[in-house]
């Protein structure tokens, strides 16, 4: 288990971060459900099982690649790409939901419900509900749903119910307010799968420790390739599962930068962009005190990211702690570099990111070359882009547009 | 108990008032500023006009995740309408110079905590709020939370649900004044065709913990159902259906006359009249 630098206290607290900011309802769930996943991670049969399964089923591990053509594209250092795209279902969020399917089963609880923004924590949900024969209901932002129709396809096609959010800006912030409405309503029948680092105790914890995987196989991986640890780490930054998954058994490890990129959208204009570091405030939404993009009354503002998976306006609240620290640091990335790094990375490495990804390659490609001359670096490819080219074609057929009506 | 050696809120008297009468409170809750302000301050005096003992102020928020759809929409249009946390605080700064009727806010943390939390409470409680209930706060640092409200002089309204384990509860009613809110079922705000069996039990269980009176809300949305919460109990809360029926019946004023009679008929059931 990690070291002590990075656990919550006994309410869920990372220094001033985290908590369990819930309606009462909720409480006795959440502790019920800290109990068994504490219990859970002690149980060296629950642990062999996930270990297996993650083995078996996700295709674990994820090779640790080094990326020739991109290092030498950014000039300056090596770096290896830890291939998350290549778990089962097409990105990282099968590691937390199969751990909490896991959980699920354990405590007796056979109905399943989690939200999804760009779909792929829907579509490992849905996946994982399958292989256990589980019920399974999916929020999921109306306007989600139209970006990433293949992914909607998907969990129907696994059985799953997917439940339209007409809410709001109908995107991932309205999908998890109506999967704890139904958890408010369901506590006893159903386990809530909440797919980030994200929300109240003990989930920012736990889906921390799920994700851990890749960070605890990457840290063996570059030994054996590079005799030596990373100089830095690089991921992008949504809610922050899959950063923090690939940082906390880092931790441990003195003098290596860890980077989280955030989606920059359109520029750091209110309403246009999720860099929560870069033009937010700490608040407290969805059951986590932590920083936010807010007005200046306190109302959640609307966030832009041209990739759904990013367009949040909470940041899990393990990072607002490790940034105070001093540990790990953020950037943002419009999503202009972000699309100009996803091709990138299809030409000199045949490899198609997600668009969440395609941030930390975007932010490489600005400013990697300062990390240092042959040193390693570690970004987490934490899933691949089929669910976007649709998204991707319309933004460069609307981005043509509007240069012709320019010129 | 809470130790209280300030004068009694205005809801404190108000169920001390009514407990010598042998009555059980009604408590409406609405949406603070929908459709905009100056409603509000016309509703406040229509409820106070039908009876209603206690009026709960809801401070609209983007995200209200324990909120059903009747009240998220009614956020969304006071939200709409520009409604704020001061705004709110200052009509119920001009209500007050003709009413004593005992307001409560029913608030999401957030947007009490912009600018600072402590100051916007004190500025709650000048303008003659009488008690908070914080929808979210449950978990998380309670006491930073509460001591600002002892502080300012108003009331700390705890929620005690079906899931509330009694361990849970000493901790959980200690600071509490006013009344408690016992919530009726497991769920979001909104009406239900029945009422759950789960809401005496919870009534009972808190008892054991608390001498403060309970109320019992979520769902209740008519006479039949409000006169049997409030056999079980020492009050009763409606509210979606109360924000519902204020909407559809907009600026019309037979509408509204027909909005207030109903909220007398179902005070005068809770009441015993």
């Amino acid at each position: 288990m990690p070291g002590k630098l990075s656990q919550p206290d006994r309410r869920g607290f990372f220094g001033p971060y985290g908590g369990m900011f819930v309606p009462e309802t909720l409480m006795a769930p959440l502790q019920d459900l800290d109990r068994a996943y504490r219990a859970a991670r002690r149980d060296a049969a629950f642990r062999r099982e996930l270990s297996q399964t993650l083995r078996d089923f996700v295709g674990r591990p994820t090779p640790l690649y080094f990326a020739e053509r991109l290092s030498g594209e950014v000039g300056g250092p090596r770096i290896y790409l830890k291939r998350e795209d290549l778990c089962h279902t097409g990105a990282h969020k099968i590691n937390n939901s199969l751990g909490q399917a896991l959980l699920a089963r354990r405590m007796g609880k056979r109905r399943i419900i989690a939200e999804t923004g760009a779909g792929q924590h829907g579509v490992a949900t849905a996946t994982v509900c399958a292989r256990y024969g589980m019920d399974c209901v999916i929020y999921m932002g109306e306007v989600d749903m139209e970006r990433q129709a293949l992914n909607v396809f998907r969990m129907r096609s696994l059985g799953a119910e997917v439940v339209p959010v007409t809410a709001g800006e109908r995107t991932l912030k309205e999908a998890i307010s109506e999967a704890m409405r139904d958890w408010v309503t369901n506590v006893r029948t159903t386990h809530y799968i909440l797919g980030s680092a994200l929300g109240s105790h003990p989930y920012p914890m736990m889906v921390r420790d799920f994700q851990s995987v890749i960070g605890h196989e990457a840290r063996t991986q570059i030994r054996r390739a590079e005799g030596r640890p990373p100089a830095a780490l690089v991921a992008c930054v949504g809610g922050g599962s899959n950063a923090i998954g690939l940082f906390h058994p880092f931790l441990k490890d003195p003098g290596i930068r860890m980077i989280g990129v955030e989606a920059g959208g359109l520029g750091l204009r209110p309403g246009r962009h999720a860099a929560r570091f870069a033009g937010g405030r700490v608040g407290v939404l969805q059951g986590t005190r932590t920083w936010l993009l807010q007005d200046r009354f306190g109302q959640i503002l609307n966030t832009h990211s041209v990739s759904a998976g990013m367009d949040y306006a909470a940041v899990g609240p393990e990072h607002a702690w490790l940034r105070d620290l001093g540990r790990t640091e953020y950037a943002a990335v419009r999503d202009e570099a972000a699309v100009a790094g996803s091709d990138a990375l299809c030409r000199l490495e045949g490899i198609l990111p997600a668009l969440e990804s395609a941030h930390a390659i975007a932010w490489l490609l600005e400013a990697g070359a300062a990390l240092g001359r042959d040193v390693p670096v570690i970004v987490n490819l934490s899933g691949r882009g089929d669910k976007d080219v649709q998204q991707v074609a319309a933004w460069k057929e609307a981005r043509r547009q509007r240069g012709r009506t320019s010129a | 108990m809470s130790t209280t050696t300030a004068a009694p809120t205005r809801i404190e008297q108000r169920f001390a008032d009514l407990a010598g009468e042998g009555r059980k409170a009604f408590i409406a809750y609405i949406t603070a500023g929908d459709p905009d302000l100056d409603t509000t301050r016309d509703h406040v005096r229509r409820l106070e006009d039908a009876g209603v003992d206690v009026v709960e102020l809801g401070i609209p928020f983007s995200d209200p995740v324990a909120d059903g759809i009747v009240n998220q929409q009614a956020a969304a249009r006071a939200l709409a309408a520009g409604a704020t946390y001061r705004k709110v605080c200052g009509r119920v700064a001009s209500i007050r110079k003709a009413s004593d009727i005992p307001l409560l806010f029913f608030s999401y943390l957030n947007p009490l905590l912009a600018g600072t939390y402590a100051a916007n409470i004190r500025a709650g409680a000048k303008a003659g709020v009488d008690g908070y209930l914080i929808l979210d706060l449950p978990g998380g640092a309670t006491d930073d939370y509460v001591r600002p409200l002892r502080e300012a002089g108003v009331n700390y309204i705890p929620l005690v649900t079906p899931t509330t384990a009694e361990a849970r509860l000493p901790g959980l009613l200690r600071p509490a004044g006013g009344f408690v809110y016992a919530v009726s079922r497991e769920g979001v705000t909104g009406m239900q065709k029945s009422m759950s069996g789960e809401a005496v039990g919870v009534v009972e269980r808190a008892r054991r913990h608390t001498r403060l009176p309970i109320a019992i809300g979520f769902g209740v949305s008519d006479a039949a159902q409000a006169a049997a919460a409030a056999r079980a109990a020492d009050g009763v809360v409606v509210g979606s259906a109360i924000v519902k029926a204020l909407h559809e019946a907009g600026g019309s004023a037979p509408a509204l006359r027909k909005v207030q009679r109903w909220v007398a008929d179902m005070v005068r059931a809770v009441h015993g009249d």
